[in-house]
C-alpha cells in the first residue's frame, strides 16, 4: 500500500491538486472551489471534535499542496452525508462527493488515519456486501458489537436484545444467518467478475496498477 | 413695454373646494394680495379652465399670474404660460393634504392655505418673465480630449449623431492604455477566454470619418469661453498652434499605472517583477506564443499579486481599489495558460472582485487550472527566481512560493490637471512673494490638462484621490465647470467595458450642453431654464464672495475687478445670490424679492394666540418633493409651518433668515441635501456653502437675543418621505415649548 503513496507521489511531483483531480473521485471539481465557505456553514455536524478541516479548508490545502496533512485527515471520514453543503454550493461543486472520494483515495493509498471508525464501518460493510453480493445484516451487527472485544460486544447485545427480539418477533431479523456464509446471491462469480472489471477500469482510467 | 396686469386663480378641484372656504381665499387674494382679477375655477387645471387663464391673457391683458392650486412640481404642462410671469400656491400637497379633514382642523387649514394665497400673489407681483440668455454660443463642434478608449469611444458616438468632433491627442497614435494591451477582459458571451481589445477597429473608424478631425502630438495649451463658444488653442509638437471653436469639451485624459518602483517591498524595480502594463508588453511581444521574461527565459510559473499599492491602509499608496485589476490578472494569467496549461499561475488576492460576467470569466480560469489563493503578500524579491512571501487568510499561516515571474496588480491614476485648491494656496503664497511658491505654480501649470482660462484654476475641480470631479451619486459625467465632462478612468477606476458606457454617456450629455448653449438655456440640472444673473453693479462692493462662492467657475472678474458673469456656464443655483451680502444678485423670477416678499405676505398672529409661524426654506430638487411626497401619502404635519422651495441651500441669503425672525416668526427650517464627501446636492457645494454663511447667521440670532434653536438646519434627502413629517412636528413641538418670538407686532 504505502508502495502505492510513493509511487503516486513521485508521479505528481508535489502538484497535489492534479493528483486529486486524476485520482480522487470528483477531484476535478476542487479547483472550482471559490472559497465562500457556505459549505463550512451549512455543516450539521458544527465542527465537533475530528472534524480538522471544514471543506473549504481541505479544498484550500490541496491547493496549497499540502498532501500528507490532508491524506491523513480525520475531516472527510466525519461527513455524515446529509448533503446540505452540496445542495447549497453556489458553484455546485459535489462537495459530499469529493469528500468521500478524498477519503477513498487516502485510504487506497494506505494515508487514511489508523483505528478510524467510520473507515472500520465502510470496511466491513464493504466486505460483507461483497462476499456474498448481499449485505447480511446478522453477521454485518456481529463485526461491529465485537469489534472492540467480546466482553464490550455482549454489553452492546445485551443493551440492544428487546429491538433484536422484536425484529425476531416480527420477522425482520433471522437469526440463522449468523450460521455459515448466510443466503448468497445467484450469481455470486458474476458478481465478483463484475467487480473485478470495474476495478479493472478504474485503474486504467486513472493510470494506475490494478 | 405692455403694462403690467396682475391675477390669481383660485382652484377647487381635487376636493380644494369642500376643505377650503374659496370665497374666504378670493377675498385674501383680492385684499391683502391686491390682485385686481382674481377667479376660481372648480378645476382649474382643466382646459376649459386652462382656456380660461389663457383668454385673461389674451383679452384681459393679464402678465402675472399667481395660481393656487396643487404644487408648483404638478400639472406643470396644463400651467406653462411662456409669455406670463407664473407663481404657484401649494394648497392641495402644501395645505388639505397634510392636514386631517377634521372640524378641528379646519381653522388652521384655512389659515394655511390663505397664508399661501398671499405668498403666491406677492411672489408673483416680483416675478419677471425670463428673457433667455442672449450671449449665446454657436459652435455644434465637440474637443475630445485623449484618444484612448474612452476618448474614441466619444467621439465616434457624437460623430454618429451628426455632431463634428475634434480629437486632441498628447502621443504620437491613438490607442492609449488600451492599445498597449495584448488582448481585453472578454465583454460578451460566454465571457470565457481574452478577446481582441478592438482598438485597431475603432482607430480605422476615427480614421474614415470625415467629421472627426485628430491632432496627434498635440495638448491644449488654452481654453477660454463658455459652452457654445469656448475658443481652444491646440499646441501640435513642432507645428503651429491651431486654434478651434468648440461647443462642449469632453475630459479622458484617462490613467497612468501607479509607479511600480514605490513598491519595493512588493519587489517593484527587481529583475522578473512587472506590473500588468509589462505583462501585456511581454504578451505582446510573445504574439500568442509562450510568453518569455525580459531576459528570454521560458516562464514555467507566474504569480499575480493583487491590491499591489491598491486599498492602502498606511497612507503609503493607492487607498482604493482600482476595479479592474482582479479580472486583468485573470486576463493575463489566461495568456500563459492558454499557451502552455502546464505553466503554474497562482493569484493572491485578500478580496476578489469580478462584478457582473466577470463571474464567468473567473469559473472559466478556474477550469483552466489557475490557482486562487487568499492571502497578503508580505514581500516579494525578484531575480531569476522570485520569491513571493504572504499569509494564507484561509489557512491562517505565513508561507511562501516561487516564481519565474511576479505581476503586481497595480492601480490606477488618474491624468488629471493640478488641484485647484493646493494650486490656489500656491498662488497665493507666491503672490506674497515666496519663490519656491513659484515653481511650484509653474511646475503644477505644466500639468495642466485644459489650460482654462477662468478665474477659478486652469482645470475641473478634483474630488477624491485626485480623479476628476464628477457628480457620482446623480449625475456620473458633470463636472463643476459646464459643458466640460469627465470620461473613463480620469473620473474614477474602470475597465474598458464601463469606460466606454462612460464615453457614450459623457458624450451625449455634451451634445445636451451644446444645444441648451445655443438656445441660451441652462444645462443640467434646471436644463431648459431660460432665467440667468444679473447683477446691479452700482450696488457692488467687489467683495468677490459670488466670484468665490460659485460651484461652476461662472463668474469672472473684468478689468475693473467686478464680477463678470458667464452666463452659459451658469447653472442656475443662485449661490452667488444668496452669496451676496449687499444683495446686487438676482433673478429674473428668483430674487432675494421673491422669497422675501413671501416671507413677508404672511400673516404672523399675536403672541397670544398660541399659533406660531415657522418658516421652512425647502431645497427643491430634494426636500420640496420629499414634503410633496408626503402630501401624497397623505402623511399630516403641523399647520404653522410655511414652506418656500428655493433653488439650492446655497441661494438662501441670510437676509431672508433675519427678516423672518425679525418679523415675528418663531422658527426658522432649513431643508437642505447632505454636503461633504458624501454630498447629494445637484449643485455639489451649493449645501455646504449655504450652510457655512447660516453658522454666522448664530451670531446674528445672539445679537438680538434670541434663541439659537430658532434656526434650524435638516438634512433631507428625497427618500426622507416618512421621517420628514415627525421631524417637522419635532421642531415645531420644540418652538411651542421655547414660546413665541418676542419680535412678534413690532
Amino acid at each position: 500500500m504505502s508502495d502505492m503513496n510513493q509511487q503516486m507521489a513521485a508521479k505528481y511531483q508535489g502538484n497535489f491538486l492534479k493528483e486529486i483531480e486524476e485520482q480522487a473521485e470528483t477531484g476535478e471539481w476542487v479547483k472550482m472551489c471559490m472559497q465562500c465557505g457556505v459549505c463550512s456553514g451549512s455543516c450539521p455536524t458544527n465542527f465537533h471534535p475530528g472534524w480538522e478541516h471544514p471543506p473549504q479548508e481541505i479544498f484550500m490545502m490541496i491547493r496549497a499542496g499540502k498532501r500528507e496533512e490532508v491524506l491523513s485527515s480525520q475531516s472527510m471520514w466525519m461527513c455524515v452525508s446529509c448533503y446540505n453543503c452540496y445542495v447549497r454550493c453556489p458553484r455546485k461543486v459535489p462537495i459530499t462527493h469529493i469528500m468521500h472520494g478524498i477519503a477513498e483515495y487516502a485510504y487506497r493509498i494506505g494515508r487514511a488515519p489508523k483505528n478510524q471508525p467510520t473507515l472500520h464501518l465502510s470496511q466491513t460493510f464493504w466486505n460483507n456486501a461483497t462476499k456474498t453480493g448481499r449485505v447480511n445484516e446478522v453477521q454485518l451487527t456481529q463485526t461491529l458489537y465485537f469489534k472492540d472485544g467480546i466482553a464490550s460486544g455482549i454489553k452492546k447485545a445485551m443493551a440492544m436484545q428487546d429491538v433484536a427480539l422484536g425484529l425476531v418477533k416480527a420477522g425482520r431479523l433471522n437469526l440463522m444467518e449468523a450460521i455459515g456464509g448466510g443466503h448468497k446471491c445467484k450469481d455470486i462469480k458474476g458478481i465478483h467478475a463484475m467487480l473485478a472489471k470495474a476495478k479493472e477500469l478504474e485503474a486504467q482510467r486513472k493510470g494506475r496498477a490494478a | 413695454m405692455a403694462e403690467i396686469k396682475h391675477a390669481a386663480y383660485i382652484c377647487k378641484g381635487c376636493e380644494l373646494g369642500s376643505r377650503l372656504d374659496a370665497a374666504a381665499l378670493v377675498k385674501v387674494a383680492t385684499k391683502d394680495g391686491k390682485m385686481p382679477l382674481v377667479r376660481e375655477h372648480d378645476f382649474l387645471c382643466s382646459a376649459e379652465g386652462v382656456a380660461m387663464i389663457k383668454n385673461d391673457i389674451a383679452n384681459e391683458g393679464v402678465t402675472h399670474a399667481a395660481i393656487c392650486a396643487c404644487s408648483r412640481r404638478a400639472k406643470t404642462e396644463a400651467f406653462n404660460f411662456p409669455t406670463v410671469a407664473v407663481s404657484r400656491g401649494n394648497l392641495r400637497e402644501g395645505v388639505i393634504w397634510i392636514r386631517p379633514d377634521t372640524d378641528e382642523a379646519r381653522e388652521t387649514t384655512q389659515e394655511m392655505a390663505e397664508d399661501y394665497v398671499r405668498m403666491a400673489c406677492a411672489e408673483v407681483k416680483a416675478m419677471k418673465v425670463p428673457e433667455g440668455n442672449q450671449n449665446t454660443g454657436t459652435s455644434k463642434t465637440l474637443l475630445v480630449v485623449g484618444g484612448g478608449m474612452s476618448g474614441m469611444t466619444a467621439a465616434l458616438e457624437a460623430a454618429k449623431t451628426g455632431y463634428k468632433v475634434v480629437l486632441v491627442e498628447k502621443t504620437g497614435a491613438l490607442g492609449g492604455m488600451a492599445g498597449q494591451l495584448w488582448k481585453r477582459i472578454p465583454n460578451r458571451e460566454p465571457f470565457k477566454a481574452p478577446m481582441d481589445s478592438g482598438v485597431a477597429d475603432l482607430v480605422a473608424q476615427i480614421e474614415a470619418d470625415a467629421s472627426i478631425k485628430v491632432y496627434l502630438n498635440a495638448v491644449i495649451a488654452k481654453t477660454s469661453g463658455a459652452p457654445g463658444r469656448f475658443r481652444v488653442d491646440i499646441a501640435v509638437e513642432s507645428g503651429p498652434t491651431v486654434t478651434e471653436d468648440i461647443g462642449a469639451i469632453i475630459q479622458a485624459t484617462g490613467f497612468t499605472p501607479y509607479d511600480v518602483n514605490k513598491l519595493g517591498k512588493l519587489g517593484g524595480g527587481q529583475a522578473n517583477v512587472v506590473d500588468q502594463l509589462g505583462l501585456e508588453a511581454l504578451a505582446k511581444s510573445a504574439n500568442g506564443g509562450a510568453i518569455k521574461r525580459a531576459d528570454g527565459k521560458d516562464v514555467k510559473s507566474a504569480v499575480f499579486v493583487q491590491c499591489a499599492g491598491q486599498r492602502d491602509t498606511s497612507g503609503e499608496h493607492l487607498s482604493y481599489c482600482s476595479g479592474h485589476c482582479c479580472a486583468t490578472s485573470v486576463k493575463q494569467a489566461m495568456y500563459f495558460k492558454d499557451a502552455n496549461p502546464d505553466v503554474e499561475t497562482v493569484i493572491l488576492f485578500t478580496d476578489l472582485r469580478m462584478p457582473g460576467n466577470n463571474e464567468d470569466f473567473y469559473r472559466a480560469a478556474q477550469n483552466k487550472g489557475i490557482v486562487f489563493r487568499k492571502g497578503e503578500v508580505s514581500n516579494v524579491s525578484g531575480g531569476d527566481t522570485c520569491k513571493v512571501q504572504f499569509k494564507d487568510l484561509i489557512l491562517d499561516e505565513d508561507t511562501s512560493t516561487d516564481a519565474d515571474i511576479v505581476v503586481l496588480a497595480t492601480g490606477m491614476v488618474p491624468t488629471t490637471g493640478p488641484d485647484l485648491d493646493q494650486l490656489s494656496e500656491a498662488n497665493r503664497a507666491a503672490e506674497g512673494g515666496d519663490t519656491t511658491a513659484k515653481e511650484q505654480v509653474v511646475q503644477m501649470m505644466s500639468k495642466s490638462v485644459l489650460n482654462l482660462d477662468y478665474r477659478q484654476g486652469p482645470d475641473v475641480p478634483q474630488f477624491k484621490h485626485g480623479f476628476n470631479d464628477s457628480h457620482f451619486i446623480c449625475f456620473p459625467y458633470e463636472t463643476r465647470r459646464t459643458a466640460i465632462y469627465a470620461a473613463g478612468p480620469v473620473r474614477r477606476p474602470m475597465d474598458i467595458a464601463q469606460a466606454q458606457e462612460d464615453a457614450t454617456g459623457a458624450a451625449m450629455k455634451a451634445i445636451q450642453a451644446i444645444e441648451n448653449a445655443g438656445l441660451g438655456k441652462a444645462a443640467h440640472p434646471r436644463s431648459g431654464d431660460l432665467s440667468f444673473p444679473s447683477v446691479r453693479l452700482e450696488g457692488c462692493t467687489q467683495c468677490k464672495r459670488c466670484t468665490v462662492e460659485c460651484p461652476f467657475g461662472a463668474i469672472d472678474e473684468d478689468e475693473k475687478r467686478f464680477p463678470l458673469f458667464n452666463e452659459s456656464r451658469c447653472r442656475r443655483c443662485g449661490t452667488c445670490m444668496g452669496a451676496c451680502p449687499v444683495r446686487v444678485i438676482s433673478f429674473e423670477n428668483y430674487s432675494v424679492n421673491t422669497v422675501g416678499a413671501q416671507i413677508k405676505a404672511v400673516d404672523i398672529p399675536d403672541e397670544f394666540s398660541e399659533k406660531p409661524r415657522v418658516l421652512i426654506l425647502a431645497c427643491e430638487n430634494d426636500a420640496y418633493p420629499a414634503l410633496d411626497m408626503a402630501g401624497m401619502n397623505r402623511n399630516a404635519y403641523d399647520p404653522f409651518v410655511r414652506i418656500i422651495p428655493v433653488r439650492c441651500l446655497g441661494s438662501v441669503n441670510t437676509i431672508w433668515i433675519t427678516d423672518a425672525l425679525n418679523s415675528g416668526y418663531d422658527g426658522v427650517m432649513l431643508m437642505g441635501c447632505k454636503h461633504g464627501d458624501q454630498y447629494q446636492c445637484h449643485f455639489v457645494k451649493g449645501s455646504e456653502l449655504g450652510r457655512y454663511r447660516m453658522s454666522k447667521v448664530y451670531d446674528t440670532l445672539k445679537g438680538m437675543n434670541l434663541e439659537t434653536e430658532r434656526l434650524m438646519d435638516l438634512e433631507v434627502a428625497i427618500t426622507d418621505v416618512d421621517t420628514l413629517p415627525q421631524k417637522i412636528n419635532d421642531y415645531a413641538a420644540k418652538i411651542v415649548e421655547m414660546g413665541m418670538s418676542p419680535f412678534k407686532g413690532l
